[in-house]
């Protein structure tokens, strides 16, 4: 199957990422945008666009039956579904099943297993590949006893999903009650599932992820990401490779991604992302990510490839390209994400008109975004205004390379994190690489609020 | 054909050959600048898509779903009875809830006592949720806005009439 023609069923700057790819490829490409995004950035780019509702994602960018009937609208033979909405949804990839159009994206059945946390960790088990040690709790009792048996701290997780919605983090028997119902109200609201499980509380713990990619056959990695910079869980830094780790753990990691994603026979871009415990420098499987990630782009810079080209080809059904002595890495890359958001007012959103947009520009430096001036930044999606990716030899180059280009960024009509970056890569401890999950809170405790 | 950044690039690498520090180029579809910076020796863009989008007309089966959007609540009263009322804006554009979370009991009714530090609602911006804060003392005489109704931003979400209610 060749896919000629590509409704994107997103927006934003992964919209935008999504068409300069099929342009380059010469794929057609019609946008399905809410009525908030029809004169975006990614709508002067799309060969057509079609308006799949109203500004509200639920009603437009969550709204399998619009964004269906937009694919036959618009003659499309594929959806690319991007990040975010509806990228991992089993039901759009069934919907797309049921009337003949391509889901680019893994299987409905894949896309189960690793939806499920649950049943994502019993995958990663079978497949020789421990969780952080801890299970499903289904009584305040059962919930002791395990919290007791793997120990103290434990985190309250949501089997639903991620992102940090319904976590909690208790540290003794008398405040798991209350903990456990908050868990649940959230993971309810923001899941429809109120199911939660236990995993022991990692103190100095490092996010690393290993990126995959599969033919529902052939597995390859193409190394390895440190997402560790996050606030509330959300990222705002990504380097690619992970710094300061030994190889001998990096080859692990890979391995270990690579037998997980064979064990589903993996079909599409995934991330399986990791817990690693600097105490006990051992890393433990925390879940799969079955869709392109916002920071695809640093992996792209040090392997060469272009990630949404992957995903499209394997969509067609082709067999890998690429075996893995093929990829070969190069050098050092760094991913600022660059959002609407005050940072100095305690992150405050910050919505609005962008009334100008000026990036740095030339070797190595990379900008994804969908912002230009005159761009509405509108308050029903999230912050995101674009990505800074920089490419260096190495690491120190990288970071000097960021430095730099940041300095030549700038937006203006809303307020932005930037500064907050300028920050952050001047930060010594971050120089040095390698930083724990908690680095960010403790960046902004030591007063680099004032730093702007 | 549409401006690539591979082209920007291109563009770049023959213009830093030259002692010019600036671009301009604009046609129907774009418009680009690229400047240099004369002490940095860096190069920055600004870059604008300009082709305007090609939206396909409603066809059938594309179908929208529940429409929330608001109507402006009315602002400015002359009413001399609400003179001595406060105002409740939304500090932040977004959409407006009632109550913590679908099906649960809204945070305050008409007749609700409210202290300045009382939650009377959440607006929702950037897929952040926002607390409302009374920010006085007093009973809620009216309620402007529908739950998930969206609310611009400085909209008057309710009045408070003030008192040791």
């Amino acid at each position: 199957m060749i896919l000629r023609r590509i409704l994107i069923a997103n927006r934003g700057e992964i919209a935008v990422r999504v068409i300069r790819t099929c342009q380059r490829l010469g794929i057609e490409t019609v946008l399905a945008a809410s009525e908030a995004d029809l004169d975006s950035m990614a709508a002067r780019l799309a060969d057509i666009t079609i308006c799949i509702g109203p500004a509200n994602s639920s009603a437009s960018y969550l709204n399998i039956e619009a964004i269906v009937a937009a694919a036959f609208a618009g003659k499309a033979d594929a959806i690319h579904p991007g990040y975010g909405f509806l990228s991992e949804n089993q039901k759009l990839a069934a919907a797309c099943d049921r009337a003949g159009i391509c889901f680019i994206g893994p299987k409905v059945e894949q896309l189960d297993a690793v939806g499920d946390k649950l049943k994502a960790r019993a995958h990663a088990a079978v497949s020789g590949l421990a969780g952080v040690p801890g299970g499903e709790i289904c009584s305040l009792d059962e919930a002791q006893r395990l919290a007791t048996q793997i120990g103290w701290p434990i985190l309250i997780k949501a089997i639903g999903g991620g992102g940090g919605r319904g976590m909690q983090q208790v540290h003794d028997a008398g405040k798991l009650a209350a903990a456990m119902e908050m868990a649940a109200t959230e993971a309810e609201a923001s899941f429809g599932d109120p199911r939660l499980y236990i995993e022991r509380f990692i103190p100095r713990g490092r996010h690393i992820e290993v990126q995959i990619l599969g033919d529902g056959e052939n597995v390859i990695h193409l190394g390895t990401r440190d997402c560790s910079i996050q606030r509330r869980y959300q990222k705002l830094v990504e380097e690619a490779p992970a710094p300061n780790i030994s190889e001998i753990l990096r080859e692990e990691m890979h391995r270990a991604a690579v037998a997980f994603a064979r064990h589903l026979d993996y079909r599409g871009l995934g991330t399986v992302e990791f817990l690693l415990d600097c105490d006990r420098d051992t890393f433990y499987f925390l879940e799969m990510n079955a869709r392109i990630q916002v920071e695809h782009p640093v992996t792209e810079a040090i392997c060469g490839l272009d990630l949404v080209e992957e995903q499209i080809a394997v969509a067609e059904g082709r067999k890998l390209q690429w075996k893995q002595d093929d990829v070969k890495f190069l050098g050092h890359a760094i991913e600022c994400r660059i959002n609407a958001e005050d940072w100095v007012h305690d992150f405050r959103p910050s919505p609005g008109t962008v009334t100008r947009a000026v990036f740095p520009v030339g070797q190595g430096i990379r900008v994804d975004t969908h912002i230009q001036a005159g761009a509405t930044v509108p308050p029903y999606y999230d912050s995101l205004l674009g990505k800074l990716i920089v490419h260096g030899a190495n690491r120190t180059e990288a970071v000097c390379k960021m430095r730099r280009a940041l300095s030549n960024f700038e937006i203006t009509g809303v307020a932005t994190n930037l500064s907050m970056h300028a920050a952050l890569i001047r930060n010594d401890e971050f120089a040095l690489g390698g930083v724990d999950t908690a680095f960010l809170h403790r960046f902004l405790q030591n007063g680099n609020r004032e730093v702007a | 054909m549409k401006l690539t950044n591979e082209d920007v690039q291109g563009i770049l690498r023959l213009l830093d050959a030259t002692k010019y520090d600036e671009l301009h180029l604009e046609t129907e579809r774009f418009k680009l600048t690229l400047r240099r910076n004369r002490e940095s020796g860096d190069w920055t863009q600004e870059r604008q898509v300009l082709s305007a989008p090609k939206v396909m007309q409603s066809s059938a089966g594309v179908s929208g779903g529940a429409v929330n959007v608001a109507p402006v609540a009315a602002t400015a009263t002359s009413d001399a009875r609400k003179s001595g009322w406060i105002e409740v804006r939304a500090h932040l554009p977004g959409t407006f809830y009632r109550a913590p979370k679908p099906g649960a009991p809204p945070f305050v009714e008409i007749g609700s006592c409210v202290e300045e530090d009382t939650v009377v609602g959440i607006i929702e911006t950037m897929k952040l949720m926002n607390a409302v804060h009374a920010q006085a003392r007093g009973e809620v005489v009216e309620i402007c806005f529908e739950n998930a109704q969206f609310a611009e931003k400085g909209a008057v979400l309710m009045r408070i009439k003030p008192g040791n209610a």
